[in-house]
């Protein structure tokens, strides 16, 4: 994608805590932009320096997570266990065309209008 | 008349209508009516509706009745009507999650719990109003304005289903529709007067949530009684083919157990008073009042038993590691591409991108961003095992506590929330210090356990409703609505009738004419 470099790492190995260690808790406002960028979106300057500020806050709250988080303690990324669900093989009818495209901002010839996707040369 | 039917209960409600004593249009015309009055705008009146469904809601009742006259067979709650918290998708009908990114937008679908509702004949009333995206502890993050407490206007009414809670509390409807992440039922309950459900995880089904946090998200009833709230459970869950993680089988027997609750008597039944979250910061009315709930437990023959978790410490911060995470990968969706707000694309140079980064920016208030920002943090490279990585420990040393406690509890008490309802403002610049009011609340997100809250009292310093949180092991709601009747039953006994009948009266506040959505407040969120 046409892009111009963002401020920083892509993927901010360099600073990255070894081992799940203590993290830097404070984000500069460059590393917000950063972020808003990851994000699409668009922050302005007041925000960018308030949430600089409300983010290392709480940052530095949730580093506690670390204190007991140890090696020894699996993960677990959901409350039930889950398997693999299936549904019957039975044909059902979706959305109708016209469903589908209803809540959309821009619709050109049944279809969704968006904005080109590759900037101009 | 019409105001004596907008305080009736939905048991009472249902009753009624069985034996043809009232008509859904009578009930729905008087609840409409009692919203007209009282539920304002952004600036005045409870505002607990961002949208009301006068039509629909009568056609509904309209329906109902004619099936009724013509000997038909009806679910229990046909015929009385609910309110829908605005994160969960109605057809025809402006689901905006309190958010001016989907502001009019209407689903071409019904989420199933809503789906369930209609073939129940339960007219729908509208949508209640709530933090945007479900994000808060006090509905102040509203696009739309906040919803006042129908205690006192100048407070809060908890969030993020502030809307729910008020809408229940102010009688404007017997039943509403809540969904809970971290405690958005239980704690909107606690500081109203009413009672709310966090069911099992995988009880009620999320197709059609608008999600905030899939591992944590959960739909459940907000009501006045523990009885009504059950009836409202058991139509809404049950196994869903639609969603995956939707637990198998049919609801649980809540209605049974609400109902055997209610003769009081809790002989055999272990209850565990949590260490952990009794402790400093409580508000000293919340807790007194507390106190007083447990000794009813132990005059209906429970015995009371002290138990520990250790790790419910960290749960709050892991909450607020796992939540960002998993919503700033959900609201990826919300792009300007099909659906919703679209911003920038005048210029005929403006790229996808551009668009959406303009429209996020300006669809999207202060802590949607704040935490979309924290997830994408969290879950970057290099930074995944030290903060998402480490918060899903924490959740394995949650459930672990749970299990231990468990095992020397059939429930587990604490207070819902650590004090009354707090004024307007008081903790929107410190994000920790509002975080901090789903302390209680936020563990049994992260084990999937179900919870309820029902009203204790009025702590003496302020004279607002404070509330008792039950939790239960994963997929035994029943005990929660055994135990949680019989502490309404006794503490009732004791105040001769319900909290809410103490509540001040509502001052008038008509909401403008019409079943369209109030315009936005310009600068709710500057």
């Amino acid at each position: 994608m046409a892009d111009t470099p963002a401020p920083g790492p892509a993927t901010d190995q360099g600073t990255a805590p070894a081992g799940g260690g203590r993290a830097p808790e404070h984000l500069d406002r460059e590393r917000v932009a950063h972020l808003a960028g990851l994000a699409r979106i668009a922050l302005d300057d007041a925000e960018l320096d308030r949430l600089a500020g409300e983010l290392s806050v709480v940052l530095d709250a949730v580093a506690q997570v670390q204190e007991v988080a140890t090696a020894d303690v699996p993960a677990t990324s959901h409350p039930v266990p889950l398997s693999n669900v299936v549904r019957p093989d039975v044909p059902v009818p979706g959305l109708t065309q016209a469903e589908a495209l209803s809540g959309a901002p821009a619709v050109d010839e049944g279809r969704f209008r968006v904005p080109r996707i590759l900037e101009e040369d | 008349m019409t105001d004596d039917l907008t305080r009736m209960g939905a048991a009472a409600m249902a009753d009624a209508l069985a034996a043809g004593q009232v008509s859904s249009v009578e009930l729905t015309t008087a609840a409409l009516e009692r919203i007209d009055a009282v539920d304002g705008d952004a600036t005045s009146g409870v505002h607990a509706f961002l949208h009301v469904a006068h039509e629909d809601a009568l056609a509904a009742a309209r329906a109902v009745d004619e099936a009724r006259a013509a000997g038909r067979e009806l679910a229990t709650l046909a015929g009385v009507p609910v309110a829908v918290k605005d994160v969960v998708a109605t057809r025809g009908m402006p689901t905006t999650v309190g958010s001016r990114i989907l502001q009019g937008w209407v689903p071409p679908y019904d989420a199933t719990l809503v789906a369930r509702l209609r073939e129940a004949g339960t007219p729908l009333l509208g949508k209640t109003n709530m933090d945007e995206f479900a994000m808060g502890s006090s509905t102040e993050h509203s696009a739309y304005g906040p919803t006042r407490n129908p205690w006192d206007p100048e407070r809060i009414p908890g969030g993020s289903g502030g809307g729910s809670a008020a809408a229940v509390a102010a009688f404007q409807a017997p039943l509403a529709v809540g969904t809970d992440t971290g405690g958005s039922i239980r704690q909107p309950a606690a500081v109203t007067g009413s009672v709310g459900v966090k069911p099992t995880y995988g009880g009620v089904s999320r197709y059609g949530l608008v999600a905030l946090a899939s591992s944590l998200d959960q739909a459940g009833p907000c009501a006045r009684s523990v009885l009504d709230a059950a009836l409202l459970h058991e139509v809404m869950g049950g196994h869903d083919p639609r969603d995956s993680t939707s637990l198998p089988g049919g609801p649980p027997p809540v209605v049974a157990a609400a109902r055997q609750g209610a003769s009081g008597d809790l002989a055999g039944v272990r209850v565990g008073l949590v260490r952990e979250l009794d402790g400093e910061g409580y508000q000293p009315g919340v807790r007194a009042r507390f106190a007083e709930a447990v000794d009813h437990l132990r005059a209906a023959g429970a015995e009371v038993v002290e138990v520990s978790a250790p790790h419910f410490r960290y749960a709050l911060v892991a909450y607020y590691l796992i939540l960002p995470s998993e919503a700033s990968s959900n609201l990826a969706k919300f792009d300007a591409m099909r659906f919703g707000l679209r911003v920038g694309d005048a210029d005929p140079a403006a790229t996808a991108e551009k668009v959406m980064a303009a429209t996020r920016e300006a669809g999207f208030g202060d802590e949607v961003k704040r935490r979309i920002i924290l997830g994408t943090y969290a879950l970057s490279a290099g930074y995944y095992d030290a903060y998402y990585g480490s918060a899903q420990k924490v959740r394995t040393l949650v459930q672990r506590d749970f299990d231990a406690c468990f095992a020397q509890a059939d429930v587990l008490v604490s207070p819902t929330a650590p004090t009354t309802a707090f004024r307007f403002g008081d903790k929107l610049d410190d994000p920790m210090a509002m975080y901090l009011n789903d302390v209680a609340t936020i563990p049994a997100n992260l084990a999937g356990v179900p919870g309820m809250s029902l009203p204790t009292g009025l702590a003496d310093e302020d004279g607002l409703p404070a509330g008792i949180q039950l939790l239960a092991p994963v997929a035994e709601d029943a005990r929660l609505y055994r135990v949680g009747a019989a502490l309404e039953a006794r503490l009732q006994a004791a105040w001769g009738g319900s909290l809410l009948d103490r509540a001040p009266a509502v001052a008038a506040a008509p909401r403008p004419a019409g079943d369209s959505q109030p315009l936005l407040r310009e600068g709710a969120h500057a």
